[in-house]
């Protein structure tokens, strides 16, 4: 069991790419606890704790995480009461799993034999992994039922259809989302599996999504990772560090309307399809013109390293622009949106395959911002109209939630809103 | 929403049930109190209950069937216990129920022509007595007395739809047997647990094709479905019939002897919906006849049934649980009743995702209430 449990934590080391964290950084979990001052330094160790309480909700600019279980709930109950229980019982358990306890205590085990466990047991003797929890409420949350109405923010409207959306109803939408983050897909994948039971019989799974590998980085320590295409994914990403670009960008203000959602944020969720067979197909030339640029450094082409800027207005042979007028990062940059940036955390995904012998695979797409219409919609309307990798990609489901600020101490999520 | 009895005896379904009536029978009915059997006269549309009060101790109902479908009488306390209940009374017979009710209090009659919903309900007063003090450990032995009763009911009707469906399938009478069918495997899904804790004779009547090990043949209820829906009767149809019948009447006898604990119950009831969660919200069950849907609102019966025998022990240790329990049972019938058709239920093939989603997410609400049964039987 024991060396079980540490051949996989090697794994999940292993493909956070911190090598320097043996297995020996597992049993130190006491260790950790003492840089938890720190924890952006820390997040990528597989004992890290990340602090659940805070001014923002952790998972935003929490440095990336490796693996994640994201769910859209349904809400089933109509009744206030039952669904505020529900998000200070999840709160509890939450802020616990983040110190890599059990959802309960004596949850898993030495409990009474008799009953069903109240922890579902899996990750027991996993450190924390430095998990995070975040929620967020859908647009369908502020209907009648809840008396919400008057409470929704006039940013919280469903997206627009883009074109070429292949939107799957039921891998779409949802009242609540609740994302997991952690280093170890077992942690997060304990977080959500626990939460839901939880909530059964006052909300019910809509749709959920593993995802394997992050697609961005969210601090400069960070290695920027590939995406399925094999490129660089998010070399432009606001960093965690850039705490000016975070208030203009990425957190709600009061003056944006709803005291309530002040320090938080909206979430955009995208699944994103990929034809991975038919780009592998493509030629480097035409893959790299796509992208905009190279795929071994990832710099933009006209440049020499990934973090030069690029600049969309050098012209190569023939007088044509070395970084295409359709190429992905042109269309997506803000030099092209009025400054316009997100906050990108979004990861890999492998459903399996699809049946007719190719993989089920691509971008969970997920992104944090002020404002979604102002600056997800008018990046995606770009894209979706004119990116030449959209012959490559499908968008096959959507969510857009409203992420509440940090919870503090003695407080439960989402208790701006509902209590 | 069928049943279980607390202190009862059901009259008219077999043997079983009449040797339990003489085992428990402090009192002959004759001599009770309050004027003798109380007649019950119950038709496609009325339930006329002769008088609607009697006194505490054994109340005695004549039910006769004056209509034209199959009809079931029902004495429900609070919270739809059943106290107790005949089933399977079919149009022109007349049959027995002997309840015990030993506490006063207000009660509910139900007919329930064609054998399903709620019934034709009417109130139904018992005065009299002083409720009597039981403590949890009697409560608890009730609980598991009544429940094996309500099995033996079970079983008993069991034996005698089987027993239909055998006779029409030899009888090559393919569209009687198709009917029959799915009602006489109501009486199988709600005890099903039961039938499994005789490890031997669940495959031999409830095996599907795919479940069936080297060495073993492919017989019982599914065998006949296959044969009724898909591949026509076969040169051995009529013997699988037979032997089905002699699985069954072996089911019952050893049923008779089958000592449950508390426990044991509360899983039971968490097994159930297991049931309903895996093999018949997917379609698995009755993949030939699509006919889940009445397998499924059996297997909800039976862990109703087996929840409401626990009934006093759950209000007296947490009667919170409870009210989850009633509400997240209700929603269950909801969802159902929307499917209901006639006697009977859609085919699970004209069910839509969005209709099967509803359903899934009804059972997940109800099985985590469910599963915590069994941590309050054991008094923790």
């Amino acid at each position: 069991m024991t060396e079980q449990l540490s051949r996989r934590r090697l794994f999940g080391v292993a493909g956070a790419g911190a090598a320097a964290v043996g297995v020996g950084a597992a049993a130190g979990v006491l260790a950790d606890r003492s840089l938890d001052a720190d924890p952006v330094a820390n997040a990528s160790e597989s004992a890290a704790q990340v602090p659940f309480h805070g001014a923002h909700q952790a998972g935003i600019v929490t440095p990336a995480q490796d693996r994640m279980h994201f769910v859209a709930l349904d809400v089933t109950t109509t009744s206030r009461e039952e669904l505020v229980d529900l998000l200070k019982a999840w709160t509890t358990a939450a802020e616990r799993m983040t110190r890599g306890l059990e959802a309960v205590d004596k949850g898993a085990v030495g409990g009474v034999r008799e009953a069903a466990p109240k922890d579902t047991g899996e990750a027991l003797d996993l450190p924390a992994s430095a998990l995070t929890l975040t929620i967020g409420f859908g647009p369908s949350l502020f209907d009648e039922r809840f008396g919400l109405a008057d409470k929704k923010p006039e940013a919280l409207t469903d997206l627009p259809l883009f074109p070429g959306d292949q939107l799957d109803p039921a891998r779409t939408g949802g009242d609540i989302c609740l994302q997991a983050c952690a280093n170890d897909p077992q942690v997060a994948v304990h977080a959500i599996r626990n939460l839901v039971r939880i909530g059964f019989g006052k909300i019910a799974v809509r749709w959920s999504q593993l995802g394997f590998g992050r697609t961005s980085s969210t601090t400069r320590a960070q290695a920027t990772p590939r995406n399925l295409f094999g490129f660089k994914d998010g070399t432009r990403n606001i960093k965690a560090e850039e705490r000016g670009e975070l208030d203009k960008h990425v957190w709600v203000a009061r003056s944006d309307g709803q005291d309530w959602l002040a320090g938080g944020t909206y979430l955009v969720a995208r699944r994103i399809r990929m034809h991975i067979e038919i780009w592998d197909r493509t030629t480097l030339l035409e893959q790299e013109q796509i992208v905009g640029r190279d795929k071994g450094e990832g710099a933009p082409l006209g440049q020499l390293k990934e973090f030069d800027e690029p600049d969309l207005n050098v012209l190569g042979e023939g007088g044509l622009p070395v970084i295409g007028d359709l190429a992905h990062i042109r269309l997506a940059s803000k030099e092209s949106l009025g400054g316009v940036r997100i906050m990108r955390r979004g990861y890999n995904f492998i459903d399996g395959s699809d049946g007719l012998g190719h993989l089920d695979a691509g971008l969970f797409f997920i992104g944090f911002m002020r404002d979604a219409h102002k600056q997800f919609v008018p990046m995606q309307r770009a894209l979706a109209a004119n990116d030449e990798m959209m012959e490559y990609i499908e968008h096959t489901g959507s969510g857009l939630f409203a992420v509440p600020p940090g919870v503090a101490e003695g407080r439960h999520w989402g208790a701006g809103l509902l209590t | 929403m069928i049943s279980t009895p607390v202190r009862v005896a059901v009259a008219g379904i077999g043997l079983a049930t009449m040797a339990a009536l003489a085992a428990c029978g402090t009192q002959t009915p004759e001599e009770e109190k309050g004027g003798g059997a109380i007649a019950v006269n119950a038709s496609d549309d009325a339930c006329k209950v002769a008088r609607a009060s009697a006194d505490a101790g054994t109340i005695t109902f004549e039910v006769t069937n004056k209509g034209s479908r199959v009809t079931e009488f029902y004495l429900y306390a609070e919270g739809d216990r059943i106290m107790g209940e005949v089933e399977n009374v079919t149009p022109g017979l007349t049959r027995r129920l002997i309840v015990e009710v030993s506490e006063a209090g207000e009660y509910q009659t139900a007919c329930k022509p064609g054998m399903q919903g709620e019934g034709i309900r009417s109130a139904f007063k018992v005065t009299g007595q002083a409720d009597k003090q039981v403590d949890t450990d009697t409560k608890l032995a009730d609980a598991t007395k009544s429940y094996q009763r309500w099995v033996n009911s079970q079983t008993g009707a069991l034996q005698t739809k089987t027993e239909e469906f055998v006779n029409a399938v030899k009888g090559k009478k393919v569209d009687e047997a198709k009917k029959l069918f799915p009602v006489a495997r109501i009486y199988w899904e709600r005890i099903e647990p039961v039938a499994e804790s005789f490890g031997d004779i669940d495959p031999k009547i409830d095996n599907r094709e795919d479940g069936v090990e080297p060495g073993q043949k492919f017989t019982g209820f599914h065998r006949l479905e296959k044969d009724l829906w898909v591949t026509g009767l076969q040169a051995d149809s009529a013997a699988i019939a037979d032997q089905l019948l002699v699985d069954v009447k072996d089911l019952v006898n050893r049923a008779k002897t089958l000592e449950l604990t508390p426990l044991q119950l509360a899983n039971g009831a968490k097994e159930l919906l297991d049931e309903v969660a895996t093999g018949k919200i997917t379609g698995e069950e009755d993949r030939y006849s699509h006919t889940d849907l009445w397998d499924f609102r059996s297997n909800v019966d039976g862990s109703q049934a087996a929840v409401a025998a626990l009934r006093p022990v759950i209000q007296e240790r947490n009667p919170g649980l409870l009210t989850t329990l009633d509400a997240k049972f209700e929603a269950v019938d909801k969802v159902l009743e929307k499917h209901q058709v006639g006697d009977g239920y859609k085919l699970y093939t004209q069910l839509t995702k969005a209709d099967i989603k509803e359903m899934s997410d009804a059972v997940d609400a109800l099985g985590e209430p469910v599963s915590q049964v069994s941590e309050v039987v054991a008094g923790q």
